[in-house]
Formats: C-alpha cells, sequence, structure tokens
C-alpha cells in the first residue's frame, strides 16, 4: 500500500481484491510501530482489536455488506468518548478513566465500518496551541522533531500527517484542528459550530467546541463529514439542517470573490515567509481569475481576547466535574473535603489548565461578571455580525492560517501571551461560529510548512471543502 | 417567652421557597427512573453521574408539570426561556453546577389563595416559579468517617416556587405550603410527601418594627419537613429575633438550620453564604420555546384545583367553609364527595357520611379512599334508606355500612332487610309498646308530669329496647310525648 494513499485508491483496490482490510492496517500499524515512540502522536494504540475488526470489515466486503468507510482507518483525539476505551483528556485528572460510551462521531464512523486504530494525545482537555501541555508529554512534528506539531489536536494532525492513519477526528475551539493542519501541512476542517453533535466530546468551551477532521485529501474530510454530521438525539444544540453530500460536491464551477483582511497581513506577530507564500497564493487566484480584494477588519483586535474570556468562563464550569468524588484522580494526601477537592484538582491538572479554571472563575464572578463576561458576549456578537456581513459580499475570507509556522519545542511554553498569539487568526471563525478549513500551501526556508485558512458562511462546508480542493489541486 | 405585647411591636415577614419534586417517571436531563426508595445509586447512568462527554436531554414532562403548576398559580408563562448553570462544588453535584433557570424562570407572578386560622383569608404573592434539577443525597453516618453519596437524586425534576415576601405569620406560611401541597397533588405533578423529601420548604424570616417601611435583615430557614415544623421554626426564629432586637443585639443574616427534635436552630458557616454561583446560560441545552398551541392543550387538560372544588361545594352543595376545607384536603376525598353528590342530592348527609363513617374506616383500615370498597352508589342508596326513615342513622352507620363494606356484591336494601334493620314508622304498630311502657313505669310517668322533661330519654330507651331498636325514633319520640301527655 502506498504511503498517503486516498480512500477512494484504498476503496478501489479492496474492491479489486489486490489489498485487505488487514493490509491496511497493517500498513498504518507499522508506521506507528516506526514513529510513534518518537513522535508521542498515539496515547493507546488499538492493534489487535483494529486487526480483528479489519478481518471482520474484509469478510463484509466480501459479502458485499460492508458500510461506506469499510477501509478507513481513523484515529481520535483523547476528548472523544470510545466506549471501554481509555479517556484522559491528555489529563492526569483521568487516571484510569474508561468511557461507557461512543461519542456520536465515532459511533457513526464505527456504524459505517471505519476503524479505529488509536488515540490521539493532546494537550490537557485541548487547551494549547503546541501540544506541550499534554500529561502524557508533548507530541513532536514529523517533518522535524524539535518542532511542535501545533496544538491542541497535536496528536491527531501528526497522525495523519506520518501516515499511522488515513483520516483523525481532533476537535477545534479556537484553533486546534486548523492550527496543527497548519504545522503538519495537512488539511483540518473546523466545521460550522452545531454541524456535528458534541455528545461524547469533553468539553472545554461549550459554545465553542467543534468535532474537526485532519486529512491529506479532500474527498477523504468529505466523506468523512458526510457520516459523523447531522442531528443527534443526544445533543438539543446540534443543528438539524440536512447533512448535503460533501463528497459528490467536489467540483468548482464559478470564479470566486474572495476578500482578506488587512489587518492580519499587516498584523506584527506575522512572519515572513508565511506572508509571502499567503501572498503569491493570492496573486495566483487572482491571475486564474478569482476576484480577491483587500478588506479591513477593525475588530480582529478583539477576537483573541474575547475567545479567551469566554472559553475560559465556559471551561471554569466545564471542568468542575473533575473532583475526585467519583471517577478519575483523588488525592491521597486530603484531611477534608474542602482539602480534598484542591489536593485533587491541584495535582491533576496541569498549569494551564489550572490558569485558565481561575481565569474563567474570575471574569465569572460577581464583581467581573458584567465588565468581562457580558462584554464578551456582546463584543462576540459583533464579530459574528461584522463576518456574516462580509460573508454575505464574498464567497470566503482568506488569511494565513496561523501567524508562524511550527516553532521549536520550548520556544513559548514560558510566555502565554506569545503561545496565544498562535491562535490569533484562527479564533475569529471560532468566535462566529462559522465553518473553517486549513489548506497547505508552501514551506518555510526550514521546509516547514505553511498554511492558508478560508472562512465561509455557517453551513456552507460543501463550498469550503470544493474550493479547498481546487487550492490543492492547483 | 415572649409577652404579646412585646410581639405586638413587631411585624413579621416571611418569603418561602418550596420544592417539589416532580414525579415524571424519568428525570430532568436523562432518561434515567425517577423513582423514591430505590437502592442506592442504581439509577444513574453518565448523564447522572457526570461522565466527560455527556450531555443533558431535556425531559419535555417536566416542562409541561412547571406549566401546569404555573397555570394553576395564575402565573405568566414565558414564552422564550433557557437554563442556567449554578456553579457551586459539593460530592452529591456530580457536575459541579446545578442545571437551573436564573434570568428566565418558566412560570413569572402569580399567587396562591390561602385560608389560615380557619376564616382569615390572604393572597400570596409568588415572584416566580422556576425548573431545576435536584442534586444527589450525602449520608453522613454516625460515627462514620466517612460520608456516603446516593446520586438516585440527581437530576429529578424540580420546580421551585419563590414567594414574594409577603407573608405575615407563621400559620399563614403553614396554610400556603399546605395549598401548594394539595395544588400539587390535584394537579398530579407532586406526591407532596415532605418526610421524603420530594416538597421541601425554605424561609427568608425577618421582623420589622410595625411602623417600620423597611425590611429587616433575615435569616434564611432551612430543614422544615412538615407543615407542623415550617410553623414551629418561623415561631421560633420570630422570636428568637425580637428577643436579639430588643437586647440590642444585631441580626446576622445567615442561614439557619432548623432542629426538629430539639426546636432550636443553628447557624450553618457564614462561609457558604459568601458562596458566588457564578451563574451563566447552560450552552449544552437549546433555548425552551412554549408555543401557543402547546401551552393551550396543557391549559385544556387542567383539572379541577381544590380552590375550585372548595367553591363548588360551598355554592352548588352547600357545605360550610369548613367542610368544604375538610373534604377537599384530599384530592382523592373531593372526587369521592364529588361522585357521591352525582349519586345523591342529599348533599348533607353525603358530607357527614364522607367526614364521619367513611373516614373513620380510612383511617383505622389504614385504607385510601379509592380501596374503599363500597361504591358510590351504594353509599347513596345507604343516604337514602336513612332519609326515608327505613333505617336509623345509627344503625346505618354501625351495622348496614360495615356490612356493605364486606359485602360489596348486596344492595343497601337487600342488606338492610337482611340484618333485619329496616325500622318501624307505622304509629299503629308502635303506640302498643308505647302504652306497654307507660304502664310499666307510673312513678316515672309522675315525675315526668311534675316537669322532669329529661326523663323522656329514658322512656325512649324502653321503647328501644322493647323494640330492638326498629322503630323510627322520630316517630316513636313524637307518639311517646303525646301519649305522656294524654296520660293526665
Amino acid at each position: 500500500m502506498r504511503s498517503h494513499s486516498s480512500f477512494a485508491e484504498i476503496s478501489r483496490q479492496l474492491t479489486d481484491g489486490s489489498l485487505t482490510c488487514v493490509q491496511v492496517v497493517e500498513h498504518y500499524l507499522q508506521n506507528i510501530r516506526a514513529k510513534n515512540s518518537e513522535l508521542n502522536a498515539l496515547l493507546s494504540v488499538y492493534d489487535e482489536e483494529a486487526l480483528e475488526r479489519a478481518a471482520l470489515v474484509d469478510g463484509k466486503l466480501q459479502a458485499g455488506s460492508a458500510g461506506k468507510l469499510a477501509g478507513m482507518v481513523v484515529s481520535i483525539k483523547d476528548v472523544l468518548c470510545y466506549q471501554d476505551h481509555p479517556l484522559q483528556c491528555g489529563s492526569e485528572i483521568l487516571n484510569g478513566f474508561e468511557s461507557q460510551f461512543n461519542a456520536t462521531a465515532v459511533q457513526r464512523l464505527l456504524d459505517e465500518d471505519a476503524i479505529i486504530i488509536g488515540r490521539n494525545n493532546c494537550d490537557e482537555f485541548a487547551m494549547g496551541s503546541s501540544n506541550e501541555n499534554s500529561a502524557f508529554g508533548p507530541v513532536r512534528n514529523a517533518d522535524n522533531p524539535n518542532r511542535v506539531p501545533g496544538g491542541s489536536s497535536g496528536g491527531s494532525a501528526v497522525a495523519v500527517q506520518a501516515d499511522m492513519c488515513a483520516v483523525s477526528l481532533g476537535t477545534d475551539t479556537g484553533g486546534s484542528v486548523r492550527q496543527p493542519a497548519s504545522f503538519c501541512g495537512i488539511l483540518g476542517l473546523k466545521p460550522t459550530y452545531s454541524r456535528i453533535s458534541r455528545h461524547g466530546l469533553a468539553a472545554y468551551a461549550s459554545t465553542f467546541d467543534t468535532i474537526g477532521v485532519f486529512a491529506h485529501h479532500v474527498a477523504d474530510m468529505a466523506l468523512v463529514m458526510e457520516v459523523i454530521a447531522g442531528e443527534d438525539a443526544n445533543d438539543s444544540t446540534v443543528s438539524r439542517q440536512v447533512v448535503p453530500a460533501y463528497s459528490q460536491q467536489l467540483e468548482v464551477s464559478s470564479k470566486k470573490k474572495i476578500a482578506y483582511i488587512k489587518e492580519t497581513i499587516d498584523n506584527d506577530a506575522l512572519n515572513g515567509d508565511v506572508k509571502e507564500a499567503f501572498l503569491s497564493k493570492i496573486e495566483a487566484l487572482k491571475a486564474d481569475g478569482h476576484t480577491v480584494e483587500e478588506v479591513s477588519f477593525p475588530l480582529m483586535e478583539y477576537a483573541l481576547p474575547t475567545y479567551y474570556i469566554l472559553t475560559t468562563a465556559e471551561a471554569s464550569s466545564n471542568l468542575s466535574r473533575y473532583d475526585g468524588v467519583r471517577f478519575g484522580h483523588r488525592s491521597t494526601e486530603a484531611k477534608n473535603l474542602e482539602e480534598m477537592y484542591k489536593k485533587s484538582r491541584a495535582e491533576g491538572f496541569g498549569e494551564e489548565v489550572l490558569k485558565r479554571i481561575l481565569l474563567g472563575t474570575a471574569v465569572l464572578s460577581a464583581s467581573y461578571h458584567d465588565a468581562y463576561y457580558l462584554k464578551a458576549q456582546k463584543v462576540r456578537r459583533m464579530i459574528q455580525s461584522a463576518l456574516n456581513e462580509l460573508l454575505e459580499n464574498y464567497d470566503f475570507v482568506a488569511m494565513p492560517t496561523a501567524p508562524t509556522t511550527a516553532f521549536e519545542l520550548g520556544a513559548k511554553t514560558e510566555n502565554s501571551m506569545e503561545m496565544y498569539l498562535a491562535d490569533l487568526f484562527t479564533v475569529q471563525a471560532s468566535v462566529a461560529g462559522v465553518p473553517a478549513i486549513s489548506v497547505p500551501v508552501g514551506r518555510d526556508q526550514d521546509g516547514m510548512s505553511i498554511g492558508l485558512q478560508l472562512i465561509t458562511k455557517a453551513f456552507d462546508e460543501a463550498k469550503l471543502l470544493a474550493f479547498s480542493n481546487y487550492l490543492l489541486e492547483n | 417567652m415572649i409577652s404579646p405585647e412585646v410581639r405586638a411591636k413587631y411585624k413579621l415577614v416571611v418569603g418561602l421557597e418550596v420544592h417539589a419534586q416532580l414525579q415524571t417517571a424519568t428525570k430532568i436531563f436523562s432518561s434515567d427512573n425517577n423513582s423514591f426508595g430505590d437502592a442506592p445509586n442504581t439509577n444513574v447512568s453518565v448523564i447522572s453521574l457526570g461522565h466527560p462527554g455527556v450531555m443533558p436531554k431535556l425531559n419535555e414532562k417536566a416542562v409541561e408539570y412547571a406549566v401546569r403548576m404555573g397555570l394553576a398559580c395564575n402565573c405568566e408563562i414565558t414564552e422564550y426561556q433557557y437554563f442556567d448553570r449554578k456553579n457551586y462544588f459539593y460530592p452529591d453535584l456530580p457536575k459541579g453546577y446545578q442545571i437551573t433557570q436564573d434570568k428566565t424562570p418558566i412560570c413569572v407572578g402569580g399567587e396562591v389563595p390561602v385560608v389560615y386560622d380557619e376564616t382569615k383569608h390572604s393572597t400570596v404573592k409568588l415572584n416566580r416559579i422556576h425548573l431545576e434539577e435536584d442534586a444527589g443525597k450525602s449520608i453522613h453516618l454516625e460515627g462514620e468517617p466517612d460520608s456516603l453519596i446516593d446520586l438516585n437524586r440527581a437530576g429529578v425534576p424540580l420546580i421551585e416556587i419563590v414567594t414574594e415576601p409577603v407573608i405575615h405569620s407563621p400559620e399563614e406560611a403553614g396554610a400556603f405550603v399546605a395549598e401548594v401541597r394539595r395544588i400539587v397533588r390535584y394537579l398530579g405533578i407532586c406526591d407532596g410527601n415532605m418526610e421524603e423529601g420530594s416538597l421541601r420548604c425554605d424561609a427568608n424570616v425577618s421582623i420589622m418594627p410595625v411602623d417600620a417601611t423597611e425590611l429587616g435583615r433575615k435569616v434564611e430557614l432551612k430543614n422544615m419537613n412538615s407543615i407542623k415544623h415550617v410553623i414551629r421554626a418561623i415561631y421560633h426564629e420570630m422570636d428568637r429575633q425580637i428577643r436579639m432586637t430588643e437586647n440590642g443585639e444585631e441580626i446576622i443574616s445567615e442561614t439557619r438550620t432548623y432542629d426538629v427534635a430539639t426546636g432550636d436552630s443553628t447557624g450553618m458557616r457564614t462561609k457558604e453564604e459568601l458562596n458566588d454561583y457564578r451563574y451563566f446560560p447552560e450552552p449544552d441545552l437549546s433555548p425552551l420555546h412554549i408555543t401557543k398551541d402547546w401551552l393551550e392543550s396543557v391549559r385544556s387538560a387542567m383539572p379541577m384545583l381544590p380552590a375550585g372544588f372548595r367553591e363548588k361545594f360551598r355554592k352548588s352543595y352547600g357545605l360550610s367553609e369548613y367542610d368544604a376545607q375538610v373534604i377537599t384536603d384530599r384530592k382523592e376525598m373531593a372526587y369521592f364527595f364529588e361522585s357521591l353528590c352525582q349519586a345523591t342530592n342529599n348533599y348533607k348527609a353525603a358530607a357527614n357520611w364522607t367526614m364521619g363513617p367513611v373516614k373513620s374506616y380510612l383511617n383505622e383500615s389504614g385504607k385510601t379512599i379509592d380501596q374503599l370498597p363500597i361504591s358510590v352508589e351504594s353509599l347513596a342508596g345507604v343516604i337514602t334508606l336513612v332519609e326515608k326513615g327505613t333505617v336509623s342513622f345509627s344503625a346505618a352507620s354501625q351495622q348496614l355500612f360495615p356490612y356493605l363494606l364486606e359485602h360489596a356484591e348486596v344492595l343497601p336494601d337487600q342488606a338492610a332487610e337482611k340484618l333485619n334493620l329496616v325500622q318501624d314508622s307505622d304509629s299503629d304498630s308502635i303506640q302498643p309498646i308505647i302504652d306497654e311502657v307507660i304502664a310499666a313505669n307510673p312513678a316515672k310517668v309522675k315525675e315526668y308530669l311534675k316537669g322532669k322533661k329529661g326523663l323522656i330519654g329514658m322512656f325512649m330507651g324502653e321503647v328501644m329496647k322493647k323494640t330492638k331498636g326498629k322503630v323510627d325514633p322520630k316517630v316513636a319520640n313524637k307518639l311517646l310525648r303525646e301519649s305522656l301527655e294524654t296520660v293526665k
């Protein structure tokens, strides 16, 4: 089996008998065995189980009863529930925890005969931009193991990057799929908020959290989206809009109108190579007949603070359940109830998580609620309507996915503010709840990949995927 | 004890918060069973346990029940609403927050009419009714270092009924809780069992000098598990505050828990008072929209409420206010009486039978009224027999009614025949017996005629003895008086 094979290619070989599902799994397992100890992208490898399932799927293929993802090997971020499998959210506070149910997205993958090969490392509770906040150690970028893969879904990105699986599921709250996709040179999609059920996604910030998809091929991503998106009785907030057949709509038939934001190009944090690659792609699009215009988005600078106020507020509440009472880590040092809470949580959570819980607790407290939480909610609505207005006039808004390429491990761990800037360009779509994708468009002088982010209107994933396909092919 | 004069210097101000567990089949945000008394931690799925990744699913029945209560109390029903999170740590609160309604309660305003001290009427204004989930139960066993937690109750639907601070006597507070309990029972949304905690009451109590305009500092009382305790605890707290004020002490705004055994209250740690619940909208539930059509369907299915029955019983059946109160105290009793009144026109007798023999039988047998073996038609038949004078009331209540309870299939008149209870009301057949009695007691007759009219009872007794109680006492009495007068 060829590296980075597309699912279509694998399917064809499975059908003509030149390949079996077991061989597909073995191909990925071989890569995992060779690379995972260094890259640390997978926390659990379900090797035997995957092979057993593969044999089963091979049987189904022969019987003609296989699901539409037969032969698709997937890994899932350690914040997604997979029944009777460990779930730790990259944290010690969930030591020994196994989920008792399947996330809706996971269940739908399994129902279509996808094979889950392992659990991806990630930043603790999806909080981070470099995957250095995991209790299980950092994930390394397969293009250069001294560089970070981005975060928080770094493990999911590297698993696809290093051909340990065909597709992986991550989660994106403020850029956690798009930014690592950019750093790892692959595709990373954050769908519209509420497009995919959050049932079985361990919450970080509930009004931002989305499950996202990593892949090398747009068609693979489209197919997976088709399977996992849509209405779900277990999540009352999920959209009831019909899920289009994304994989059947990957052709771009017309010239598009694209805006790129002045404030991102002029930003001091933007790396020169990234800027150059981005602008040259813009020129190429123009040359190909698309209308590309520079626009101003003055609210851009408020996106990051809005994001941090609201996500930490929600996180402080969402993470209250990790208290040492019913499951996970409980301190052995505690002498009374209050100590049990304080010690279990202080021992179980890492520094970044503690910091965000404290921040969120502060912004929701009676004395700051109106000045921070309420105000941020108002700003969120302003950003949302300004971006929607822009998207009324343009098919896409484009910008670099991240201000830089993958940086060295440890380079930003001492400075939170610098680390937070890695999300500078991705939080806008998260704050607005609209879909966005990162598409690899080049490499910097050190050979690290550069991603271009495309944003479009809510529920217009089909358009986004089709244009990404076009970008990759041209 | 505080003298009535001192008490009279102050006005009591009470606001109540009544929590009622809704008797839906399943919990408010999960499909776990909602049932009391099951083995600990058996009705707990991943949602009740607050596992990572779970999301709440709103039980529409709970919404319907809350709306029923709102309609019963004439509240305004909120069309668009959402839930909020109330954040605090406690071991029996699995998620570390309670899903409740802070900003958009499902019912706003409203009122509950109450009657207390037998004749006093008042209308208690409500502030709101909101929906929320119950927490689990912490169990602290005497002498055990560890506490135990039962999460069966976690996620049971609750409505919290919050009054304005408009209650001015402990009895009024008690009457309010009693009326709320009646209403939820009539609506069939809560069993109203205060001892099992399905109905719970907290009271915010303050006092103010009668001529003051500003409310005093309030103290929150918890842990009152019967209406009697609500009244006692408020009395105790009122007197405590009056005593403190009279002594020049300052009242601290705090939560106090009432000890049923000692009748005393103790302050809980003031630290808990400092809780900042950090409310914010629950992001895991979509906002709730109550449509006009749906609201109308709930409204049209509303049953008659205790106040409605009381009015009907007074106006249509001529019951006294007190009798109407007694009969409507339990929903089943009211419905029984109502159907009895469909079977007989003698409403006064129907009320007496309901409150007398029927109630005594239920009390003695420990049965509920729906387990009463005798049908309303049969009881109406007994009432008719008494009314016509065929059977005396005492024979009917002491012999015929008990017999019919045992032999539900026998018709009342047949049973009266069988038991030989049919009384004689024919004066021709009674007269000879009366003559006999008069003839046998000449001395007593003389005394009677001299004015000792009380002896009539002795003569009646003799007549009854001779006839084995089978004469109509009214007829016999009349004949006896006439005959005695004619002895002269």
